[in-house]
């Protein structure tokens, strides 16, 4: 079948951009909030500020002049990951492994020098990964220690679970694993694996890549159905807690495993984008009017967790 | 009142005020809703000839004052070695043409451009009537008169039914004798005209005279016809002389009304008028405009066609531009596509006018092609942003120098056009689509890329349609239309296209979770 009936999609609740622009990002997310979640220092900022777990920020780089003093902040630091404030996408993100004989390695073993870290820092100061070009920062964080459950089904980079939150409540999660295809990025039109995460029990519902499902790790070969997201307890909890600090309706938070420090939010998206669905084989739009209904503003983030997993 | 309704309110009185005045100019002022309409104009001449002695010569002429069905287009009057003016006498226009001395045959031009007023079809003039004329008539010929009318009275209840039985009586093949009498052996229309003018007059009708043409192509050497006018109610209805058909006949240009004389010289002798005509062909679209123009109608006297030729070419192009920003739109909100840069598009559109398609679509796939090859060595030269896009620029104005000087070299003089792709925007899209093939893989720039092509080729066979040209220039009215389509769009919450392919994999399972 080359194109889907769009009466059937709209039966199956399935949320297309449009609808997702309209309906929910334009009516439940003022405009004046999203540099909170657009700019990733002033959300790591409000995080610190609220207790928000968080990955460790090691420095800021803001003018092209402190770019020399680049190679003296790095130097304690073996494993770090630099990124745009502004940027969008997962556009500019450098993760650097390993620091060897004045090389710096990519998961992927490739190295680069310390001239190739400064143009990558000057370019994000130059505005290239951010929105509308404007000038950035650039943030140096900790780079996350990997949780050994996903020591299987990861290959090359820390796969990132993607909680939906409307209203405060976690709507819909799904696992983004990189693969070979996709070269170490978690984004799935580039070939990533989405696996769609049971809100209930934090286990695999279903995978996808391509659009196609799949049942087991196209590179490590592991079968999702074993998988268990460890902590799911806590995961949406601290997801849902993301709505009192921004105040945004609509919201994607991506949370990653640290081995010793848990779940950790690493950004927020005031545009989730819409595969999710694909990953969990659901569409969004019921979900979503279902929270329309039984939304209470008074409720907890814990409340609104159980709620949450009681009712998807 | 909900948002959705103040926008739905608003959008029907953008889409109403735009289709409204639309159809005011086609109705009204008479703009055609297709290029290249066309629309017959006549060049009517007067040709005034006469003998002059040497004496001061003084010509009085009447002139056609606003034809009803015909609009003048313009008037020149060809008269060397006199003067003239226009004067107004007793509500008729008249142009008087004055010499000092002249002698031998003299020969005056008058000559008028009209043509077919749209949308009117007026049978009757409103008009207050005119004094009765006193008529008086020697015996026998008193009570033939007065007996014809006291017949026709007797058929008749007012002075339409008058005036048609009177002409009956006039025109019947067995002629009464009292209408024998009166017509004596003078059976010229003319004439029939005039006698039927004096017995209206005798019965106490206001009636006069009214002279025209026929309009027929290639006619030389034509006099006026003489119509008759009768004054009912608060309205002036006309009649032809012989058959009494009422009402203007088609491709009749009224040239005077009233007893008056149509030719009076002073100074000369053996005057004679004589008129020719001839049919031409022209758009419509100007006639309407100069129409605009001369009544001042305000649509067209504050509009573009009020600024000088030049911006109003410029105009032309920035009028196109909401119609490539409706093509992005619709490619965007309803299909999906995926472009590098949201109104980039547009731009290589515009460019492509200049270049036509091929030509374009070529030069636009070398210039970008042979930069982003530039540009992956420019990225080992750890350059700052703005220095690398400044950097791109030149080297595009070196591209298109080079495709110039070559093209030129060999021949092609069409890829010389490529001066009028916008440079920046080329750099920026060079820029762009070499940052996404290092981040997203040259699947995404082939995707983003062709998109990008793609929504530029429609635009582009859009904004070049004729009737779309036509249309948007003309009626700049459209603005509004649009404005309400694309704010229509904005509302849009179904799917696009592009996610009927995305989800279809979602189809195959019961998801009723």
């Amino acid at each position: 079948m080359f194109l889907a009936n769009p009466k059937k999609l709209r039966e199956l609740g399935i949320l297309g951009m449009n609808g997702r622009n309209f309906s929910y990002i334009a009516r439940h997310n003022p405009r004046h909030l999203y540099p909170l979640v657009d700019n990733k220092l002033k959300f790591k900022l409000l995080a610190q500020k609220a207790g928000i777990a968080v990955p460790e920020l090691l420095g800021t780089v803001s003018e092209q002049h402190d770019i020399k003093k680049l190679r003296s902040m790095l130097a304690p630091h073996a494993q770090f990951v630099i990124k745009p404030a502004k940027g969008s996408g997962g556009k500019g993100i450098l993760v650097i492994n390993e620091q060897r004989h004045d090389l710096y390695f990519k998961p992927s073993e490739e190295a680069l020098t310390n001239a190739q870290i400064e143009l990558h820092v000057s370019n994000i100061l130059s505005g290239l990964y951010s929105l509308g070009g404007t000038p950035d920062i650039a943030m140096i964080e900790a780079m996350v220690q990997l949780d050994p459950v996903f020591t299987d089904y990861s290959y090359e980079g820390i796969p990132d679970l993607r909680v939906i939150l409307f209203r405060g409540y976690p709507v819909m999660a799904m696992l983004r694993l990189a693969t070979h295809v996709s070269d170490g990025k978690a984004n799935l039109h580039q070939g990533a694996v989405g696996v769609g995460i049971d809100l209930a029990t934090g286990t695999a519902l279903r995978a996808v890549q391509f659009n196609r499902p799949v049942s087991k790790h196209p590179d490590t070969g592991y079968a999702f159905s074993e998988l268990k997201i460890p902590h799911w307890n806590n995961i949406l909890p601290l997801a849902a807690s993301c709505y009192e600090h921004t105040g945004l309706g609509y919201l994607g938070a991506d949370i990653v495993l640290d081995k010793n420090l848990g779940p950790l939010i690493i950004e927020l998206n005031a545009r989730p984008g819409l595969s999710i669905q694909v990953a969990n084989g659901v569409g969004l739009g019921n979900r979503l009017k279902k929270i329309n209904t039984i939304a209470n503003a008074s409720q907890s983030p814990e409340e609104r967790s159980k709620i949450s997993q009681e009712i998807f | 009142m909900t948002p959705r309704a103040k926008l739905a309110i608003l959008v029907a009185i953008l889409v109403s005020t735009g289709i409204g005045l639309i159809l005011y100019k086609h109705y009204s002022l008479g703009f055609p809703l297709w290029p290249g309409e066309k629309q017959q104009v006549w060049t009517i001449e007067a040709k005034v000839e006469f003998l002059a002695y040497g004496d001061p010569v003084l010509i009085s002429f009447a002139l056609p004052d606003k034809p009803p069905h015909f609009i003048n287009l313009k008037e020149n009057f060809a008269s060397a070695g006199y003067g003239f003016s226009q004067e107004q006498i007793d509500g008729e226009r008249r142009a008087k043409w004055t010499s000092r001395a002249a002698s031998g045959k003299q020969t005056l031009f008058y000559r008028l451009d009209v043509y077919g007023k749209p949308g009117t079809n007026l049978k009757k003039s409103f008009a207050p009537a005119t004094p009765l004329i006193p008529v008086e008539l020697e015996e026998p010929y008193k009570t033939a008169a007065l007996n014809l009318i006291a017949d026709v009275q007797k058929r008749s209840v007012n002075a339409e039914t008058f005036a048609v039985e009177l002409i009956k009586s006039l025109n019947s093949p067995n002629l009464e004798q009292s209408v024998q009498l009166l017509l004596g052996e003078n059976y010229s229309e003319h004439f029939k005209a005039q006698l039927s003018i004096d017995l209206l007059s005798l019965a106490k009708i206001p009636a006069r005279i009214v002279r025209g043409l026929y309009l027929e192509s290639g006619r030389r050497r034509q006099s006026l016809v003489s119509f008759i006018e009768v004054h009912e109610g608060d309205q002036w209805l006309l009649f032809n002389p012989v058959t009494g058909v009422p009402g203007i006949p088609k491709n009749f240009v009224i040239w005077q009304r009233g007893g008056q004389s149509l030719l009076d010289v002073i100074g000369g002798s053996q005057s004679v008028v004589h008129f020719s005509m001839i049919k031409n062909a022209r758009a419509s679209r100007d006639l309407a405009l100069r129409y605009g123009e001369n009544t001042k109608a305000p649509l067209i006297d504050f509009s573009i066609y009020s600024l000088p030729i030049e911006e109003q070419n410029a105009f032309k192009y920035i009028l196109l531009i909401p119609i490539g920003a409706l093509i992005v739109v619709i490619m965007r909100i309803l299909v999906g596509i995926r472009t590098s840069g949201t109104f980039m598009p547009i731009l290589i559109a515009l460019a492509f006018i200049q270049t036509t398609l091929i030509t374009g679509v070529l030069i636009f796939l070398l210039v970008v092609g042979t930069g982003l090859i530039i540009r992956s060595y420019l990225s080992h030269l750890n350059l700052l942003l703005v220095a690398r896009i400044s950097s791109v620029i030149i080297v595009v104005a070196a591209l298109m120098a080079a495709i110039s000087i070559i093209s030129q070299k060999l021949g092609l003089s069409q890829a010389l056009t490529v001066t009028f792709f916008p440079m920046i925007i080329l750099a920026w899209t060079i820029e762009r689509m070499s940052i996404l093939w290092e981040e997203d893989g040259p699947h995404e720039v082939i995707i983003q890329g062709s998109g990008s092509l793609i929504v530029a080729v429609l635009a582009y066979l859009c904004m070049t349609n004729p009737v779309v040209e036509y249309f948007t220039f003309n009626f700049p009215e459209m603005l509004l239309v649009n404005l309400g389509l694309i704010m229509v769009l904005g509302q849009y919450t179904g799917y696009r296209l592009s996610e009927l392919r995305r989800f279809r994999t979602l189809m195959n399972q019961d998801v009723s979770r």
